[in-house]
Protein backbone atom coordinates (compact mmCIF):
# COMPACT_ATOMS: atom_id res chain seq x y z
CA UNK A 1 0.00 0.00 0.00
CA UNK A 2 2.80 2.44 1.05
CA UNK A 3 4.30 1.75 -2.24
CA UNK A 4 1.51 2.10 -4.66
CA UNK A 5 1.10 5.88 -2.95
CA UNK A 6 4.77 6.57 -3.56
CA UNK A 7 3.85 5.73 -7.28
CA UNK A 8 1.06 7.74 -7.24
CA UNK A 9 3.43 11.22 -6.51
CA UNK A 10 5.33 11.31 -9.45
CA UNK A 11 3.71 13.29 -12.34
CA UNK A 12 3.71 11.42 -16.10
CA UNK A 13 7.02 12.60 -17.56
CA UNK A 14 6.24 13.43 -20.91
CA UNK A 15 8.02 17.38 -20.69
CA UNK A 16 11.76 16.22 -21.20
CA UNK A 17 11.69 17.76 -24.58
CA UNK A 18 10.09 21.12 -22.98
CA UNK A 19 12.00 24.30 -23.42
CA UNK A 20 12.62 24.60 -19.55
CA UNK A 21 15.87 23.47 -18.55
CA UNK A 22 15.03 21.51 -15.26
CA UNK A 23 12.98 18.24 -16.33
CA UNK A 24 10.29 17.45 -14.84
CA UNK A 25 9.05 13.59 -13.87
CA UNK A 26 11.60 11.03 -13.52
CA UNK A 27 14.38 13.42 -13.23
CA UNK A 28 15.06 16.05 -10.57
CA UNK A 29 18.04 18.83 -10.21
CA UNK A 30 20.16 19.05 -7.30
CA UNK A 31 19.77 22.35 -5.05
CA UNK A 32 23.55 21.58 -4.28
CA UNK A 33 25.41 20.55 -7.44
CA UNK A 34 22.81 21.69 -9.89
CA UNK A 35 23.51 18.31 -11.87
CA UNK A 36 20.06 16.55 -13.46
CA UNK A 37 19.58 13.53 -11.54
CA UNK A 38 17.67 10.63 -12.35
CA UNK A 39 14.82 9.97 -9.60
CA UNK A 40 15.19 6.21 -9.41
CA UNK A 41 18.53 6.63 -8.41
CA UNK A 42 18.16 9.02 -5.36
CA UNK A 43 15.49 6.46 -4.95
CA UNK A 44 17.96 3.74 -4.25
CA UNK A 45 20.43 6.00 -2.40
CA UNK A 46 18.53 7.20 0.82
CA UNK A 47 17.16 10.32 -1.60
CA UNK A 48 21.17 11.48 -1.32
CA UNK A 49 22.35 13.05 -4.60
CA UNK A 50 25.39 10.36 -6.39
CA UNK A 51 27.29 13.58 -7.73
CA UNK A 52 27.92 15.42 -4.66
CA UNK A 53 26.71 13.29 -1.61
CA UNK A 54 23.86 16.50 -1.02
CA UNK A 55 20.93 15.08 1.13
CA UNK A 56 17.40 15.58 -1.09
CA UNK A 57 14.18 15.70 1.66
CA UNK A 58 12.73 12.34 2.49
CA UNK A 59 9.09 11.43 1.86
CA UNK A 60 7.97 10.10 5.32
CA UNK A 61 7.49 6.36 3.70
CA UNK A 62 10.96 6.61 1.99
CA UNK A 63 12.22 7.73 5.86
CA UNK A 64 10.76 4.25 7.35
CA UNK A 65 11.33 2.56 4.90
CA UNK A 66 15.50 3.67 6.03
CA UNK A 67 14.75 3.08 9.63
CA UNK A 68 12.13 0.38 10.73
CA UNK A 69 12.68 -3.10 10.23
CA UNK A 70 11.03 -4.23 7.45
CA UNK A 71 7.08 -4.98 7.92
CA UNK A 72 7.31 -4.17 11.42
CA UNK A 73 5.60 -0.16 11.18
CA UNK A 74 2.29 -0.26 12.26
CA UNK A 75 0.85 3.35 11.88
CA UNK A 76 -1.53 4.41 14.61
CA UNK A 77 -5.41 4.45 14.18
CA UNK A 78 -5.85 7.80 14.77
CA UNK A 79 -7.00 9.49 12.02
CA UNK A 80 -7.40 13.45 12.05
CA UNK A 81 -8.11 16.72 10.63
CA UNK A 82 -8.42 20.24 11.16
CA UNK A 83 -11.64 22.09 11.68
CA UNK A 84 -9.95 25.06 9.79
CA UNK A 85 -10.40 27.24 12.83
CA UNK A 86 -9.36 30.61 11.08
CA UNK A 87 -12.34 29.85 8.77
CA UNK A 88 -9.82 30.52 5.52
CA UNK A 89 -11.98 29.86 2.31
CA UNK A 90 -8.59 28.31 0.24
CA UNK A 91 -7.42 26.20 3.21
CA UNK A 92 -9.48 22.88 3.17
CA UNK A 93 -9.14 23.61 -0.85
CA UNK A 94 -5.04 23.47 -0.73
CA UNK A 95 -5.14 20.50 1.97
CA UNK A 96 -7.06 18.49 -0.21
CA UNK A 97 -4.66 19.30 -3.47
CA UNK A 98 -1.90 18.28 -1.25
CA UNK A 99 -2.75 15.00 0.16
CA UNK A 100 -3.60 14.13 -3.70
CA UNK A 101 -0.24 15.30 -4.81
CA UNK A 102 1.93 13.56 -1.65
CA UNK A 103 -0.23 10.52 -1.09
CA UNK A 104 0.19 11.52 2.77
CA UNK A 105 -2.79 12.54 4.80
CA UNK A 106 -0.42 15.36 7.23
CA UNK A 107 2.67 16.84 7.66
CA UNK A 108 3.15 13.82 10.55
CA UNK A 109 2.70 10.06 10.09
CA UNK A 110 3.20 8.03 13.56
CA UNK A 111 2.84 4.72 14.85
CA UNK A 112 5.19 2.16 16.62
CA UNK A 113 8.13 0.20 14.64
CA UNK A 114 11.13 -1.51 15.14
CA UNK A 115 14.75 -0.73 14.81
CA UNK A 116 17.10 -3.30 14.55
CA UNK A 117 14.42 -5.50 17.03
CA UNK A 118 14.24 -2.56 19.35
CA UNK A 119 10.70 -2.16 19.25
CA UNK A 120 9.73 2.37 19.59
CA UNK A 121 7.00 5.07 19.21
CA UNK A 122 8.27 6.69 16.17
CA UNK A 123 7.14 10.24 14.80
CA UNK A 124 7.89 11.03 11.22
CA UNK A 125 7.34 14.42 9.65
CA UNK A 126 7.06 15.55 6.00
CA UNK A 127 8.63 18.91 4.50
CA UNK A 128 6.42 18.13 1.13
CA UNK A 129 3.18 18.74 3.22
CA UNK A 130 3.44 22.87 3.52
CA UNK A 131 6.34 22.89 4.98
CA UNK A 132 5.99 20.55 7.55
CA UNK A 133 4.13 22.93 9.46
CA UNK A 134 2.56 22.22 12.60
CA UNK A 135 -1.51 22.75 12.99
CA UNK A 136 -3.60 20.81 15.42
CA UNK A 137 -2.81 17.43 13.61
CA UNK A 138 0.76 17.40 13.77
CA UNK A 139 0.29 18.70 17.64
CA UNK A 140 -2.19 16.34 18.10
CA UNK A 141 -0.51 13.41 16.41
CA UNK A 142 2.88 14.50 18.00
CA UNK A 143 0.78 14.46 21.58
CA UNK A 144 -1.10 11.45 21.04
CA UNK A 145 2.25 9.36 20.19
CA UNK A 146 4.29 10.82 23.14
CA UNK A 147 1.17 9.64 25.33
CA UNK A 148 1.23 6.19 24.09
CA UNK A 149 4.89 5.71 24.29
CA UNK A 150 3.91 6.67 27.92
CA UNK A 151 1.15 3.91 27.86
CA UNK A 152 3.45 0.86 26.15
CA UNK A 153 6.58 1.83 28.16
CA UNK A 154 8.52 2.57 24.76
CA UNK A 155 11.38 5.31 23.81
CA UNK A 156 10.35 7.74 21.30
CA UNK A 157 11.87 9.03 18.13
CA UNK A 158 10.49 12.11 16.30
CA UNK A 159 12.15 12.46 13.07
CA UNK A 160 11.87 16.66 12.86
CA UNK A 161 11.19 18.74 9.55
CA UNK A 162 9.18 21.84 9.56
CA UNK A 163 9.02 25.29 8.93
CA UNK A 164 7.36 26.33 12.17
CA UNK A 165 3.60 26.47 13.25
CA UNK A 166 1.48 26.55 10.80
CA UNK A 167 -0.17 30.36 10.06
CA UNK A 168 -3.14 28.89 8.25
CA UNK A 169 -4.77 28.03 11.79
CA UNK A 170 -3.09 30.52 13.57
CA UNK A 171 -3.40 30.79 17.60
CA UNK A 172 -4.56 27.29 17.67
CA UNK A 173 -1.07 26.21 15.67
CA UNK A 174 1.22 28.62 18.28
CA UNK A 175 -0.67 26.42 21.03
CA UNK A 176 0.45 23.10 20.06
CA UNK A 177 3.94 24.27 21.03
CA UNK A 178 2.61 24.30 25.01
CA UNK A 179 0.53 20.64 24.32
CA UNK A 180 3.41 19.13 22.62
CA UNK A 181 6.02 20.66 25.64
CA UNK A 182 3.24 20.03 28.05
CA UNK A 183 3.24 16.14 27.39
CA UNK A 184 7.05 15.71 26.82
CA UNK A 185 7.39 16.76 31.04
CA UNK A 186 4.45 13.97 31.33
CA UNK A 187 7.72 11.46 29.30
CA UNK A 188 10.15 13.00 31.43
CA UNK A 189 8.27 11.89 34.39
CA UNK A 190 7.89 8.08 33.26
CA UNK A 191 11.54 8.19 32.62
CA UNK A 192 11.17 7.36 28.87
CA UNK A 193 14.07 7.97 26.06
CA UNK A 194 12.90 10.35 23.89
CA UNK A 195 15.78 11.24 20.95
CA UNK A 196 14.88 13.69 18.16
CA UNK A 197 16.35 13.47 14.40
CA UNK A 198 16.74 17.13 13.05
CA UNK A 199 16.35 17.17 9.48
CA UNK A 200 16.14 20.32 6.52
CA UNK A 201 15.02 22.53 7.42
CA UNK A 202 13.97 22.56 11.75
CA UNK A 203 12.47 25.88 12.40
CA UNK A 204 10.45 28.35 14.73
CA UNK A 205 7.52 26.75 16.60
CA UNK A 206 8.59 23.20 16.49
CA UNK A 207 12.22 24.19 17.20
CA UNK A 208 11.33 25.88 19.81
CA UNK A 209 9.13 22.93 21.62
CA UNK A 210 9.30 19.55 20.95
CA UNK A 211 12.37 19.33 18.65
CA UNK A 212 14.60 20.65 21.22
CA UNK A 213 13.60 18.91 24.30
CA UNK A 214 15.06 15.44 23.56
CA UNK A 215 17.13 13.20 26.11
CA UNK A 216 19.15 12.89 22.87
CA UNK A 217 19.43 15.50 19.94
CA UNK A 218 20.65 14.47 16.65
CA UNK A 219 21.06 15.92 13.26
CA UNK A 220 21.41 15.26 9.66
CA UNK A 221 24.49 16.64 8.01
CA UNK A 222 24.04 19.91 6.96
CA UNK A 223 20.61 20.98 8.00
CA UNK A 224 19.38 24.13 8.77
CA UNK A 225 18.12 24.63 12.32
CA UNK A 226 17.07 27.60 14.24
CA UNK A 227 14.40 29.29 15.40
CA UNK A 228 14.44 32.88 13.79
CA UNK A 229 13.80 32.65 9.42
CA UNK A 230 17.28 34.03 8.21
CA UNK A 231 15.26 36.81 6.26
CA UNK A 232 13.59 37.96 9.31
CA UNK A 233 16.91 38.20 11.05
CA UNK A 234 18.50 40.15 8.11
CA UNK A 235 15.84 42.56 8.14
CA UNK A 236 16.38 42.93 12.18
CA UNK A 237 20.16 43.14 11.91
CA UNK A 238 20.19 44.28 8.24
CA UNK A 239 23.44 42.76 7.14
CA UNK A 240 23.70 39.47 5.76
CA UNK A 241 24.37 36.43 7.54
CA UNK A 242 28.03 34.48 7.27
CA UNK A 243 27.53 30.66 5.32
CA UNK A 244 27.39 27.92 7.86
CA UNK A 245 24.62 30.17 9.61
CA UNK A 246 22.47 28.06 11.39
CA UNK A 247 23.43 24.81 9.89
CA UNK A 248 23.86 21.51 12.14
CA UNK A 249 26.89 22.02 12.45
CA UNK A 250 26.56 25.45 13.92
CA UNK A 251 24.45 23.80 16.39
CA UNK A 252 26.71 21.36 17.37
CA UNK A 253 29.29 24.01 18.00
CA UNK A 254 27.11 25.80 19.88
CA UNK A 255 26.37 22.93 22.50
CA UNK A 256 22.98 22.97 20.92
CA UNK A 257 22.73 19.55 19.56
CA UNK A 258 24.45 15.74 20.46
CA UNK A 259 25.64 14.47 17.91
CA UNK A 260 25.84 14.98 13.73
CA UNK A 261 24.49 11.67 12.21
CA UNK A 262 25.12 10.25 8.39
CA UNK A 263 21.71 9.80 6.46
CA UNK A 264 23.53 5.95 6.06
CA UNK A 265 24.40 5.66 9.71
CA UNK A 266 21.43 6.38 11.35
CA UNK A 267 19.56 3.84 11.86
CA UNK A 268 22.28 1.67 13.88
CA UNK A 269 23.14 5.19 15.48
CA UNK A 270 19.65 5.09 16.83
CA UNK A 271 19.24 1.78 18.02
CA UNK A 272 22.81 1.73 19.49
CA UNK A 273 21.67 4.33 21.66
CA UNK A 274 18.46 2.74 22.50
CA UNK A 275 20.31 -0.16 24.62
CA UNK A 276 22.46 2.26 25.83
CA UNK A 277 19.84 3.96 27.62
CA UNK A 278 18.36 0.40 29.03
CA UNK A 279 18.85 -0.75 32.31
CA UNK B 1 -13.87 48.34 17.26
CA UNK B 2 -12.11 45.82 14.71
CA UNK B 3 -9.46 43.59 15.36
CA UNK B 4 -7.26 46.10 14.14
CA UNK B 5 -8.19 48.69 16.43
CA UNK B 6 -7.25 46.85 19.11
CA UNK B 7 -3.72 46.12 17.30
CA UNK B 8 -2.92 49.83 17.80
CA UNK B 9 -4.05 50.09 21.36
CA UNK B 10 -2.24 47.30 22.41
CA UNK B 11 0.96 48.18 20.63
CA UNK B 12 0.64 51.95 21.41
CA UNK B 13 3.41 53.04 23.36
CA UNK B 14 1.65 54.84 26.01
CA UNK B 15 0.32 51.79 26.76
CA UNK B 16 0.56 50.79 30.69
CA UNK B 17 3.63 47.87 30.79
CA UNK B 18 3.66 44.94 33.25
CA UNK B 19 5.56 46.46 35.67
CA UNK B 20 3.08 49.54 35.64
CA UNK B 21 0.69 46.45 36.67
CA UNK B 22 3.05 44.51 38.92
CA UNK B 23 3.57 47.93 40.90
CA UNK B 24 0.16 48.94 41.38
CA UNK B 25 -0.91 45.38 42.11
CA UNK B 26 1.33 43.81 44.67
CA UNK B 27 1.96 45.55 47.96
CA UNK B 28 5.39 44.71 47.81
CA UNK B 29 7.92 44.00 44.75
CA UNK B 30 11.18 43.51 44.52
CA UNK B 31 13.68 42.93 41.49
CA UNK B 32 15.76 40.65 41.26
CA UNK B 33 18.47 40.08 38.43
CA UNK B 34 20.55 37.55 36.44
CA UNK B 35 20.35 33.73 34.18
CA UNK B 36 23.15 33.05 36.88
CA UNK B 37 24.45 31.65 33.25
CA UNK B 38 25.36 34.74 31.49
CA UNK B 39 23.64 37.93 32.09
CA UNK B 40 20.77 40.03 32.96
CA UNK B 41 18.75 40.11 30.24
CA UNK B 42 16.38 42.99 30.45
CA UNK B 43 13.47 42.35 28.12
CA UNK B 44 12.13 40.02 31.20
CA UNK B 45 11.83 41.37 34.80
CA UNK B 46 11.86 38.42 37.87
CA UNK B 47 11.18 39.33 40.98
CA UNK B 48 9.23 38.42 44.14
CA UNK B 49 5.96 40.01 45.38
CA UNK B 50 3.57 40.15 47.93
CA UNK B 51 -0.20 41.02 48.64
CA UNK B 52 -1.13 40.59 52.45
CA UNK B 53 0.56 37.77 53.52
CA UNK B 54 0.58 35.87 49.91
CA UNK B 55 4.23 35.49 48.23
CA UNK B 56 4.70 35.20 44.63
CA UNK B 57 6.86 34.89 41.94
CA UNK B 58 6.78 37.76 39.12
CA UNK B 59 8.47 36.83 35.73
CA UNK B 60 7.21 39.50 33.31
CA UNK B 61 7.78 40.64 29.53
CA UNK B 62 8.85 44.66 30.10
CA UNK B 63 8.71 46.96 27.45
CA UNK B 64 10.62 50.41 28.19
CA UNK B 65 8.15 52.97 29.06
CA UNK B 66 10.93 55.68 27.51
CA UNK B 67 13.35 55.54 24.19
CA UNK B 68 15.88 55.08 26.85
CA UNK B 69 14.35 52.10 28.47
CA UNK B 70 13.29 50.72 25.63
CA UNK B 71 16.73 50.69 24.15
CA UNK B 72 17.82 48.67 27.59
CA UNK B 73 14.93 46.29 27.43
CA UNK B 74 15.62 45.33 23.34
CA UNK B 75 11.91 46.72 22.97
CA UNK B 76 10.91 44.07 24.91
CA UNK B 77 12.03 41.33 22.86
CA UNK B 78 13.76 38.45 24.84
CA UNK B 79 16.67 36.97 24.27
CA UNK B 80 17.11 34.02 25.24
CA UNK B 81 18.75 34.81 28.77
CA UNK B 82 15.78 36.45 29.95
CA UNK B 83 13.67 33.35 29.32
CA UNK B 84 16.65 31.20 31.14
CA UNK B 85 16.52 33.60 34.06
CA UNK B 86 12.64 33.43 34.31
CA UNK B 87 13.45 29.35 34.54
CA UNK B 88 15.59 30.12 37.69
CA UNK B 89 12.64 31.72 39.17
CA UNK B 90 10.56 29.23 38.43
CA UNK B 91 12.45 26.61 40.10
CA UNK B 92 12.80 29.09 43.22
CA UNK B 93 9.13 29.26 43.08
CA UNK B 94 8.73 25.13 43.19
CA UNK B 95 10.94 24.98 45.75
CA UNK B 96 9.38 27.73 48.05
CA UNK B 97 6.05 26.41 46.94
CA UNK B 98 5.22 30.37 45.53
CA UNK B 99 2.31 31.00 42.96
CA UNK B 100 4.01 32.41 39.73
CA UNK B 101 2.46 34.75 38.07
CA UNK B 102 4.15 36.00 34.43
CA UNK B 103 3.33 39.34 32.42
CA UNK B 104 3.24 38.84 28.86
CA UNK B 105 3.69 41.57 26.21
CA UNK B 106 6.29 41.29 23.62
CA UNK B 107 6.43 41.28 19.70
CA UNK B 108 8.10 38.07 19.98
CA UNK B 109 11.74 36.56 21.23
CA UNK B 110 14.49 38.55 19.50
CA UNK B 111 15.40 37.51 16.22
CA UNK B 112 19.20 37.97 16.28
CA UNK B 113 22.39 36.34 15.48
CA UNK B 114 23.50 36.21 18.84
CA UNK B 115 19.87 34.55 20.30
CA UNK B 116 19.79 31.97 17.54
CA UNK B 117 24.14 31.54 18.44
CA UNK B 118 22.48 31.02 22.45
CA UNK B 119 19.89 28.68 21.87
CA UNK B 120 16.62 31.17 21.25
CA UNK B 121 14.57 27.82 20.29
CA UNK B 122 16.07 25.66 22.92
CA UNK B 123 15.35 28.15 25.73
CA UNK B 124 11.98 29.22 24.74
CA UNK B 125 10.99 25.13 24.47
CA UNK B 126 12.34 24.91 28.16
CA UNK B 127 10.88 28.06 29.27
CA UNK B 128 7.67 26.14 28.51
CA UNK B 129 8.26 22.43 30.02
CA UNK B 130 9.90 24.22 33.19
CA UNK B 131 6.02 26.06 33.45
CA UNK B 132 4.27 22.80 32.48
CA UNK B 133 6.39 21.16 35.83
CA UNK B 134 5.47 23.02 37.98
CA UNK B 135 3.10 22.06 40.63
CA UNK B 136 2.20 25.44 41.70
CA UNK B 137 -0.41 27.81 40.88
CA UNK B 138 0.56 29.61 37.55
CA UNK B 139 -1.20 32.26 35.89
CA UNK B 140 -0.37 34.32 32.82
CA UNK B 141 -1.13 37.40 32.25
CA UNK B 142 -1.52 39.01 28.08
CA UNK B 143 -1.05 42.35 28.91
CA UNK B 144 -0.48 44.24 25.59
CA UNK B 145 0.98 42.68 22.84
CA UNK B 146 1.43 38.55 23.15
CA UNK B 147 3.18 37.69 19.66
CA UNK B 148 4.79 34.35 18.60
CA UNK B 149 6.74 31.72 20.56
CA UNK B 150 8.55 34.29 22.56
CA UNK B 151 4.86 35.66 24.44
CA UNK B 152 3.91 31.65 24.74
CA UNK B 153 7.18 31.11 26.72
CA UNK B 154 5.56 32.03 29.72
CA UNK B 155 1.92 31.41 28.65
CA UNK B 156 1.58 27.75 30.55
CA UNK B 157 -0.92 29.59 33.34
CA UNK B 158 -3.06 27.61 34.97
CA UNK B 159 -5.25 30.62 34.19
CA UNK B 160 -4.31 32.73 31.01
CA UNK B 161 -5.57 36.31 31.27
CA UNK B 162 -5.90 38.45 29.03
CA UNK B 163 -6.88 42.53 29.03
CA UNK B 164 -9.84 43.32 26.58
CA UNK B 165 -7.71 45.38 24.37
CA UNK B 166 -4.71 43.19 24.39
CA UNK B 167 -4.07 40.90 21.78
CA UNK B 168 -2.22 37.26 21.38
CA UNK B 169 -1.11 35.41 18.27
CA UNK B 170 1.28 33.10 16.55
CA UNK B 171 3.03 36.22 14.57
CA UNK B 172 2.28 40.02 14.27
CA UNK B 173 -0.38 40.57 11.41
CA UNK B 174 2.63 41.61 9.30
CA UNK B 175 4.21 38.62 9.96
CA UNK B 176 1.23 36.86 9.35
CA UNK B 177 -0.08 38.72 6.04
CA UNK B 178 3.69 38.63 4.73
CA UNK B 179 3.82 34.70 5.11
CA UNK B 180 0.92 33.35 4.44
CA UNK B 181 -0.34 36.45 1.24
CA UNK B 182 3.52 37.38 0.54
CA UNK B 183 2.22 41.04 1.41
CA UNK B 184 2.85 42.75 5.04
CA UNK B 185 0.95 45.74 4.24
CA UNK B 186 -2.59 43.15 4.03
CA UNK B 187 -1.67 43.52 8.10
CA UNK B 188 -5.02 45.12 8.90
CA UNK B 189 -6.52 42.35 6.72
CA UNK B 190 -4.87 39.70 8.35
CA UNK B 191 -5.51 41.02 11.95
CA UNK B 192 -9.11 40.70 11.08
CA UNK B 193 -9.14 36.80 10.41
CA UNK B 194 -6.24 35.86 12.42
CA UNK B 195 -8.62 35.66 15.48
CA UNK B 196 -6.27 37.44 18.12
CA UNK B 197 -8.48 39.91 19.95
CA UNK B 198 -9.69 38.44 23.51
CA UNK B 199 -12.96 37.64 22.65
CA UNK B 200 -12.05 35.20 19.72
CA UNK B 201 -9.69 33.74 22.66
CA UNK B 202 -11.98 33.34 24.71
CA UNK B 203 -14.44 31.58 22.32
CA UNK B 204 -11.31 29.32 21.45
CA UNK B 205 -10.83 28.37 24.97
CA UNK B 206 -7.29 29.61 24.27
CA UNK B 207 -7.87 32.23 27.78
CA UNK B 208 -10.35 31.63 30.52
CA UNK B 209 -10.86 35.58 31.26
CA UNK B 210 -11.22 38.78 29.95
CA UNK B 211 -10.32 41.72 32.41
CA UNK B 212 -12.60 44.50 30.75
CA UNK B 213 -10.55 48.02 30.24
CA UNK B 214 -13.01 51.15 31.03
CA UNK B 215 -12.94 53.93 28.74
CA UNK B 216 -12.72 57.53 29.73
CA UNK B 217 -10.31 58.50 32.28
CA UNK B 218 -6.75 56.90 32.06
CA UNK B 219 -5.55 56.50 35.51
CA UNK B 220 -8.95 55.41 36.67
CA UNK B 221 -9.33 52.86 34.10
CA UNK B 222 -6.05 51.50 35.30
CA UNK B 223 -6.54 51.27 38.58
CA UNK B 224 -9.93 49.57 37.98
CA UNK B 225 -8.13 47.23 35.46
CA UNK B 226 -5.40 46.66 38.58
CA UNK B 227 -7.87 45.96 40.94
CA UNK B 228 -9.96 43.40 38.96
CA UNK B 229 -6.60 41.48 38.38
CA UNK B 230 -5.58 41.26 41.59
CA UNK B 231 -8.93 40.08 42.47
CA UNK B 232 -8.61 37.52 39.84
CA UNK B 233 -5.14 36.32 40.89
CA UNK B 234 -6.30 36.13 44.64
CA UNK B 235 -9.89 34.05 43.56
CA UNK B 236 -8.05 31.90 41.17
CA UNK B 237 -4.85 31.54 44.23
CA UNK B 238 -7.65 30.54 46.77
CA UNK B 239 -9.18 28.53 44.05
CA UNK B 240 -5.86 26.05 43.22
CA UNK B 241 -5.41 26.24 47.34
CA UNK B 242 -7.93 23.33 47.61
CA UNK B 243 -5.60 21.06 45.01
CA UNK B 244 -3.04 19.04 45.08
CA UNK B 245 0.12 19.97 44.02
CA UNK B 246 -0.14 16.63 41.44
CA UNK B 247 -3.71 18.03 41.04
CA UNK B 248 -2.78 21.67 40.24
CA UNK B 249 -0.35 20.08 37.48
CA UNK B 250 -2.79 17.62 36.28
CA UNK B 251 -5.05 20.74 35.99
CA UNK B 252 -2.71 22.80 33.65
CA UNK B 253 -2.07 19.68 31.28
CA UNK B 254 -5.56 18.79 30.44
CA UNK B 255 -6.06 22.55 29.73
CA UNK B 256 -3.70 22.43 26.75
CA UNK B 257 -4.27 19.09 26.23
CA UNK B 258 -7.53 20.17 25.08
CA UNK B 259 -6.99 23.63 23.23
CA UNK B 260 -8.36 23.30 19.96
CA UNK B 261 -11.14 20.78 18.00
CA UNK B 262 -9.96 18.11 15.54
CA UNK B 263 -12.22 15.98 13.24
CA UNK B 264 -11.76 12.28 13.26
CA UNK B 265 -11.50 10.51 10.24
CA UNK B 266 -13.15 7.41 9.47
ZN1 LIG C 1 24.22 17.08 -5.99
Amino acid sequence: MIVDKIKKREPTAKRIQNKVDIPVGKWVKCDKCKEIIYKGSLRENLSICPNCGGYFRMHINKRLESIIDEGTYKKFDFNIDTTNPLNLEDYPKKLKTLREKTGIQEAVSSGTGKINGEEVVICVMDSGFLMGSMGIVVGEKITYSIEKAIELKLPIIIFCVSGGARMQEGIISLMQMAKTTSAIEKLNEAGLLYISVLTDPTYGGVTASFASLADIILAEPGAMIGFAGQRVIEQTIGEELLEGFQTAEFLLDHGFIDKIVERKDLKNTLSKLIQLNKN
Amino acid sequence: MDAWDRVEIARNPKRKTSLDYVENIFDEFIELHGDRQFKDDKAIVCGLARIGNQNFTIIAEQKGRTTKENIERNFGMPNPESYRKGIRFMKQAEKFRRPVITFIDTKGAYPGIGAEERGQGEAIASSMLQMASLTVPTISIVVGEGSSGGALALGLGNKVIMLENAIYSILSPEGYASILWKDSSRAKEAAEVMKLTAKDLKELKVIDKIIKEPEGDEQESFNTISENLKKEILKTIKEYSKKSPEEIKEDRYQKFRNIGEYKIIQ
